[in-house]
């Protein structure tokens, strides 16, 4: 089916030379000043999963081929994309060893809840559509930007345990290998079958073609060696981590390649709670208030904590990323959303068509 | 079934449609671009310096309620000890010690000329040639002797006025000079020590609440610190002149007795000989008492 181009794609496209005109880079930080001082191509050979591909098939729009010099938003300065991504690869360096301490102390405990629902809503291992009374088909999880295993090992726990499953793997994939060691470390918990399910890989959501096993504490990463095939995940979930690609668009073109004909793209995010302006006040005070304090008394580091809520605010509403999601291919069923805690958080979920 | 499947839709499809699908307006008007931002956050006043966060008055109690309490949990997080000085400063003790600064001619020459400490500012090398009982070489002694170095201070970020700012960095900066001055090291007992002098002679209340830090001392350490560093603290803080006002890089060659004299230090009972000595005479006894 030709697809004509949607007014989004269209004003899209004006975007990139609006986009020029743009102040240039405010530091907020001296000390972040470094990182921001090198050249976008010393960033792509330092990075090993920088995206270089400037082209893809003939249907991809340009907005949706990553292009490291392409002006985006870090927070609420504007950066280019390969900019972004050395950023919050410094952020998520920073704060791995007291993310999860930091959720609890953020949120009240209360993403637990939200990612309790997210997979419980996923349901996987479950597959009703195999042929034959037996629900229980083997199933391949890709959990991206995954780093502490939050998500992942909820998964396994579903899978193996509440719908007797053992046919489920997940990958864990990352771009940043000290979340992905935190969530190695914290695996080690598991009963041994399910850590026997589950791989930790490296890798830009942009780019799943290039991906490399985790690398041990203190070794550089090495270069990509392995990739993710066309169309051989059934369920690809991204948790609290799509606001921090450098390019959403791509992203989600990467998960419609790789996800089988019938798969779930599932995504849980913070959203817009504008529907509830009370809510929404004290959500936001609390958010660019005491989130930065906290972290700076827990972690040491206002900075990190000051980005993440910006990324936040930054973050499209439920339904401008329902229509991304649209637009990569996904077929979405009813708002293609839910809102969580008033909005809070929102779950997007679209299905790659089987035809 | 009243299911709707949404999917990509072209133009001709919009004419005509329910009110699920897209809305061009909207959808253009409320693009993820820097240059079409809805804030609905919170606004701060624009930073007065670089890195400044300006706080408003609830965000700052939180943050010295906070920093306090955790600093006085774990002294080595230098950076909530920073930070529990730069809000516990405002409203009086900062504009004191500025004004401090500012009645005396070389507090106004530092003020003018707002000279960092930092190992590319001072030239390490030159200090070490230097001789013996001079400023510059008894502070790398100290500094060497204690393996730290000038660039673990933090920024300042959380004070508003930027004169005031620097006022505090360049307290903060000196801190290492005052240690290298009264010779006390940097085990908890003696910054315990140097805290409570510091509070006797600049006012800032950092330093004197820290001064509670010594109920976490050990027994001997605490009735040491009560009868010979305290007193000694307060009579030489409160009778010694500003030590803000004190321009170290053109101390350096001063001789630092001198100094001493100069500003009306005495220096303290050497900490580090007599906690040597301590620990020696409690390993002679177990050996006897093993014996």
């Amino acid at each position: 089916m030709a697809v004509r181009p949607t007014q989004l794609r269209r004003a899209l496209l004006q975007s990139p030379s609006r986009l020029r005109q743009t102040a240039p880079n405010t530091i907020q930080h001296p000390e972040l000043q470094h990182l921001l001082s090198a050249a976008p191509s010393a960033f792509s050979s330092a990075c090993p999963f920088s995206s270089t591909i400037t082209t893809r098939t003939q249907n991809t729009p340009d907005y949706a081929v990553p292009n490291p010099s392409r002006p985006t938003h870090f927070g609420f300065q504007t950066v280019t994309e390969a900019e972004k991504v050395e950023r919050v690869a410094t952020v998520f360096t920073s704060v791995a060893e007291s993310y999860d301490r930091m959720n609890d102390l953020m949120s009240f405990g209360w993403h637990r809840i939200w990612k309790d629902y997210f997979v419980t809503s996923l349901n996987p291992g479950f597959s009703p559509l195999t042929s034959g009374l037996d629900p229980r088909a083997p199933q391949h999880i890709l959990d991206i930007a995954g780093g502490t295993g939050d998500i992942a090992f909820r998964m396994l726990q579903t899978a193996h345990v509440v719908n007797g499953n053992p046919d489920v793997r997940v990958t864990i994939s990352d771009i940043n290998p000290a979340m992905l060691t935190v969530g190695k470390q914290r695996s080690t918990l598991l009963p041994a079958s399910q850590q026997a399910a589950l791989s930790f890989v490296e890798a830009n959501a942009e780019d799943l073609t290039r991906t490399a096993p985790l690398s041990p504490p203190g070794t550089r990463t090495p270069a990509p060696t392995s990739t993710i095939p066309d169309a051989s995940v059934d369920l690809y979930t991204v948790a609290f981590g799509i606001r921090n690609f450098s390019n959403i668009p791509a992203a989600l073109r990467e998960a419609y390649r790789v996800l089988k004909p019938g798969g779930v793209f599932a995504c849980l995010e913070f959203s817009k709670a504008d529907a509830h302006p009370l809510l929404n006040t004290l959500y936001k005070e609390w958010s660019f208030r005491a989130i930065p304090l906290i972290g700076q008394l827990v972690a040491g580091d206002r900075d990190s904590y000051q980005y993440l809520v910006e990324s936040i605010e930054k973050f499209p509403s439920q339904a401008e990323f329902r229509d991304m999601i649209v637009d990569a291919g996904f077929v979405v069923g009813g708002q293609g959303y839910e809102d969580l805690t008033g909005g809070v958080a929102a779950i997007h979920k679209g299905m790659k068509p089987r035809v | 079934m009243g299911v709707a499947i949404r999917r990509s839709v072209g133009l001709a499809g919009l004419a005509g449609r329910s009110a699920h699908t897209l809305r061009p307006c909207i959808a253009i008007a409320s693009l993820p671009s820097p240059l079409n931002q809805q804030y609905s956050a919170p606004s701060r006043p624009p930073p007065n310096y670089p890195g400044h966060v300006p706080l408003n008055r609830l965000e700052k109690a939180a943050l010295a309620i906070g920093s306090g309490l955790m600093s006085l949990r774990d002294p080595r997080r230098g950076d909530l000890i920073a930070a529990f000085a730069e809000a516990t400063a405002t409203p009086y003790f900062i504009y004191r010690l500025q004004d401090a600064m500012l009645a005396s001619p070389t507090g106004r020459r530092i003020l003018r000329d707002r000279p960092r400490i930092t190992s590319t500012s001072l030239n390490l090398p030159y200090l070490r040639a230097l001789a013996p009982n001079t400023v510059g070489r008894t502070y790398i002694d100290w500094l060497d002797r204690e393996g730290v170095s000038p660039d673990t201070r933090a920024a300042v970020r959380y004070i508003d006025d930027a004169e005031c700012a620097y006022v505090m960095q360049r307290y903060r900066e000196c801190h290492d000079f005052y240690h290298a001055l009264t010779g006390l090291p940097v085990v908890r007992e003696g910054e315990v020590a140097l805290k409570a002098f510091e509070f006797a002679n600049t006012l800032l209340p950092m330093t004197g609440l820290s001064v509670f830090a010594a109920a976490t001392l050990k027994a001997p350490e605490r009735r040491r610190f009560v009868g010979t560093y305290l007193p000694w603290a307060v009579r030489n803080g409160l009778r010694a002149r500003e030590v803000i006002n004190v321009y170290w890089e053109e101390e350096l060659e001063t001789d630092v007795d001198e100094l001493r004299r100069r500003l009306g230090v005495e220096a303290p009972p050497d900490l580090r000989a007599i906690r040597k000595a301590e620990r020696e005479e409690r390993r002679r006894k177990a050996a006897e008492g093993g014996v």
